[in-house]
């Protein structure tokens, strides 16, 4: 029971994680429709700007967590612009493609700087806390808590704010947002920074838990990837509910199935959905 | 008994209704026409009978066969081709390719006789050959063959539309708005190849805007409003019915 | 076109041509190494370049094929079983999991079957890394046997080298009958506008299938010859950056033509063994090409060549005044039929 309790802890906190990552990715790639491939590899990038922001002008936790998240912002802006941009009309493949080069660009580019090998952040709130037989780290728990308030915030911003709700608008109908005036491009660059920096300040938060490394953007990208579609391409529940479902999946499946296999878990659920429903467990008939 | 039978045939999007309880027939060798206003199921009703949409009732009958709810291919195969509102062609190949590929249906060479080169291979190039210059004659592009679609202009894209559609051997063929967006004097040509197709052989079922091209071209005509038939006659009938002058040509016949 | 048609042999010729000559002309053994390497790659090229540049699905399992392929003939090798046995059997198993993969992930459409492929490579590699009884998990497997005629081995570089070629001319030849026919024509049709293919009576799925299975099937085959000439093999064989590299070589190369895999396979390792002084930064122009190609150059290499033949062609025949082209049955061989 203990065990299982634990294991479902865990789950949480990978959700959460995952929740977040995910989220951004619906807005590029369910809104813009752009397949961010590089997604992952940004998550990754807001880790080291974190890292780099403590180890070389020695911030603390927070204000390297802000840094971060706005020096993401940016290159999710910039990204945008000189990868996707050029590509808006093409088929899909072709900006699939472009996402290649810049992952490759991005991954590089953090070995070249900051070597191949893996590196640790020093955790802020190392202490523990014993509940119902858990033990649970604090950064833990902060991960979990500061996921739910962007999850909250970030639903306000789309729901009760003009630029959100502009967003939502290009979302429903290109042609028609632009008709009302709205600056798509400035819409494109403005949901690209929102990702690109919500990423950051998850992996900001949990680079204290697991160790930093150059590869470690690939994998969780092409997880959100999955989030993103078992949910339904565009919808934020759906991002959100699937997170906490593949961290679930994937905490209970390591611990009780096989450790080694457990990022099998996740992909071979998107077959098996993809098997039973191809356009997603959410995705809706078009007319 | 008629080509095609439409049975009470109903779509809903989620509490949106777009086609209503429809019921028609069209029958061998007839030219119909479909009408009505923006919105009003025109084009949803040929995506159910084409097998693009799945209705959430009712049935449709190809020579007294049931067809509901088969994949596209399937019901082209069985002799009901079509073409779509925005012209849509293989815009990345050249005019004698459309049309092979409009005829590939008929033909039965898969990978082991494309690797060998086997006698149905060759027979299916020669019988691919044959139909894809027929074909070119009968829309009158023969001179066009090797030119890319993009190459093309607007009026020749949609007769090319309508080749491919053609090149199949269709039962019956399926036209969404062949004129949308053209000039008078290329819709004159469009027209005149309808009736060719119907001088053929060929039904076709028929949406379009253009009242005096439908009075001109229709044996009959069934009118859609807000997805419910609305009615159904000669043109003649159509014109002088009541309800449909209120609904809708009362607007633009007139006018 | 005539004109085409004569391109193709042309093609054809140069190439063996190169083939016939290319050991008498290099001396460097790395090179050679380099230039069997080509090889190789050249034929998981065009096979990507079925599925991807002819059938426009973006399959990125195409390294996990190759991988299936390599362990297929490196484990049934070890357990002695013939090259030339294990060979075609591990690239129809190859192509049997390309068909069960493809059940579930062909039914999609554009990125959702790329990223569902992309899944798909993934959990191979790991199952590759972790199934240590039949894999040697991440050590690989070493001393797989060299493929043999008699008591002849492939062990000398010529040898090896005229092997892969004679691999690549078949691989060649599939490719080319399959795409100029009525069969390359459904490829392309459903690359084109899969709607309007349906609604005109083809089965874009098992288009789409057959498609895919020849593809795997020649991925396969491709890693059975590298796992039997390299000798060893491990899970970074059937790693996700193979898949990225053929990638690049094809746009480069040029997607949808038989030629331009084949030239981004040799030119692009060669450019890169030019830019070895700049060690990892390689990687990043890497990165910055595949952009540059793909918004700029979509149709790489040999769709550069062939605008430009294009444009010779036209000025040649407006000076010659004879603009219009003459329907003959011979003349349709020009595309497909």
């Amino acid at each position: 029971m203990d065990l299982f309790l634990q294991q479902i802890f865990n789950g949480v906190m990978l959700g959460s994680t995952y929740a977040i990552v995910a989220l951004g990715l619906t807005l590029v790639f369910g809104i813009l429709h752009i397949p961010n491939f590089a997604h992952g590899h940004l998550y990754m990038l807001g880790a080291y700007v974190s890292f780099f922001a403590m180890t070389r002008y020695g911030l603390g936790f927070w204000p390297a967590l802000f840094i971060s998240v706005f020096v993401l912002a940016l290159a999710g802006v910039v990204v945008e612009f000189l990868v996707y941009r050029p590509l808006r009309d093409q088929p899909h493949i072709n900006s699939f493609i472009s996402a290649i080069g810049a992952l490759i660009i991005l991954e590089t580019g953090v070995v070249v700087i900051w070597g191949p090998q893996a590196h640790r952040i020093p955790n802020p709130y190392p202490g523990t806390i014993e509940l119902l037989g858990m033990t649970m780290t604090q950064q833990r728990l902060l991960l979990i808590i500061v996921a739910i308030i962007m999850i909250v915030l970030l639903q306000i911003f789309i729901k009760k704010t003009t630029p959100g709700t502009a967003i939502e608008a290009v979302a429903q109908n290109r042609e028609g947002a632009m008709l009302m005036g709205i600056n798509v491009n400035r819409i494109s660059s403005l949901t690209f920074a929102i990702s690109t920096g919500t990423a950051a300040a998850a992996a900001t938060m949990v680079a204290p838990i697991f160790m930093i490394s150059p590869a470690m953007g690939a994998l969780l990208g092409m997880k959100a990837f999955i989030i993103v579609i078992l949910g339904g391409l565009g919808s934020i529940p759906g991002a959100i509910v699937g997170g906490y479902i593949l961290g679930l999946i994937e905490a209970l499946g390591g611990g009780y199935i096989s450790a080694d296999y457990k990022d099998v878990f996740a992909f071979g659920a998107l077959l098996l959905i993809l098997a039973i429903k191809p356009t997603g467990l959410f995705g809706r008939e078009v007319a | 008994m008629s080509l095609l039978q439409v049975e009470n045939l109903t779509k809903r999007f989620e509490g949106l209704v777009a086609v209503n309880d429809v019921t028609f027939n069209v029958d061998r060798g007839e030219i119909l026409a479909i009408i009505g206003p923006n919105g009003a199921g025109k084009s949803s009703l040929f995506n159910l009978v084409s097998g693009i949409l799945r209705p959430t009732s009712g049935r449709v009958f190809l020579e007294g066969q049931d067809i509901t709810g088969l994949k596209p291919h399937r019901i082209a195969q069985m002799g009901i081709t079509r073409t779509f509102q925005t012209t849509t062609l293989f815009n990345q190949l050249r005019v004698a390719d459309n049309l092979a590929i409009g005829y590939r249906m008929r033909t039965a060479s898969g990978f082991w006789s494309t690797i060998f080169h086997t006698r149905r291979w060759k027979e299916d190039r020669e019988k691919t050959m044959a139909r894809v210059l027929e074909v070119l004659d009968f829309i009158g592009m023969t001179d066009k063959a090797f030119d890319f679609v993009s190459t093309l202009s607007q009026e020749e894209q949609k007769r090319l539309a309508i080749g491919v559609a053609l090149a199949g051997e269709p039962k019956a063929i399926l036209l969404d708005e062949p004129t949308g967006g053209l000039i008078q004097e290329d819709t004159d040509g469009i027209t005149q190849l309808i009736k060719k197709i119907k001088a053929a052989g060929i039904t076709v079922c028929l949406i379009e805007h253009k009242m005096n091209m439908v009075m001109d071209l229709a044996d009959r005509i069934v009118v859609l409003n807000y997805g419910n038939k609305l009615a159904e006659g000669t043109p003649g009938e159509i014109s002088t019915n009541p309800a449909v002058i209120e609904a809708y040509l009362g607007r633009e016949y007139v006018a | 076109m005539a004109v085409k048609f004569l391109r193709e042999k042309w093609f054809y010729l140069v190439l063996l041509l190169a083939a016939v000559t290319l050991p008498l002309v290099v001396t460097d053994r790395y090179i050679f190494q380099l230039a069997i390497m080509s090889l190789i790659f050249s034929i998981a090229t065009l096979s990507l370049n079925l599925i991807l540049g002819y059938t426009g699905q973006a399959s990125l399992a195409h390294a996990g094929f190759f991988g299936i392929g390599a362990y297929g003939v490196g484990l049934m090798t070890k357990a002695g079983l013939s090259f030339w046995l294990a060979l075609p059997l591990a690239s129809f198993i190859s192509a049997l999991v390309g068909f069960l993969i493809g059940l579930p992930t062909l039914r999609t459409r554009g990125s959702y079957f790329a990223i569902a492929t992309l899944c798909f490579g993934v959990i191979i590699s790991i199952v590759i890394g972790n199934w240590v009884e039949l894999t040697g998990g991440h050590t690989g497997l070493l001393g797989i046997p060299r493929p043999k005629i008699g008591s002849f081995e492939f062990s000398s570089q010529i040898s090896q080298y005229y092997l892969v070629l004679a691999f690549l001319l078949l691989t060649l030849f599939v490719m080319h009958r399959l795409v100029h026919s009525l069969q390359g024509l459904s490829f392309m049709s459903v690359r084109n506008n899969e709607p309007l293919a349906e609604a005109v009576g083809i089965n874009t799925f098992a288009t789409k299938i057959i498609s895919f299975m020849v593809a795997n099937f020649f991925a396969g085959m491709a890693g059975g010859i590298y796992a039997s000439l390299i000798g060893s093999i491990s899970p970074s064989t059937a790693s996700f950056n193979h898949t990225f590299n053929w990638l690049v070589y094809l746009l480069l190369g040029g997607a949808a033509t038989l030629a331009g895999p084949i030239l981004g396979a040799f030119a692009f390792p060669l450019l890169m063994e030019y830019l070895q002084f700049l060690e990892d930064y390689r990687l990043i122009i890497f990165g910055v090409l595949l952009i540059i190609v793909i918004i700029y150059f979509p149709r790489g290499l040999m769709g550069g060549i062939e605008s430009l033949q294009h444009r010779i062609k036209t000025r040649y025949r407006l000076r010659k005044g004879d603009g219009k082209n003459v329907v003959t049955a011979s003349g349709k061989s020009h595309q497909a039929v």
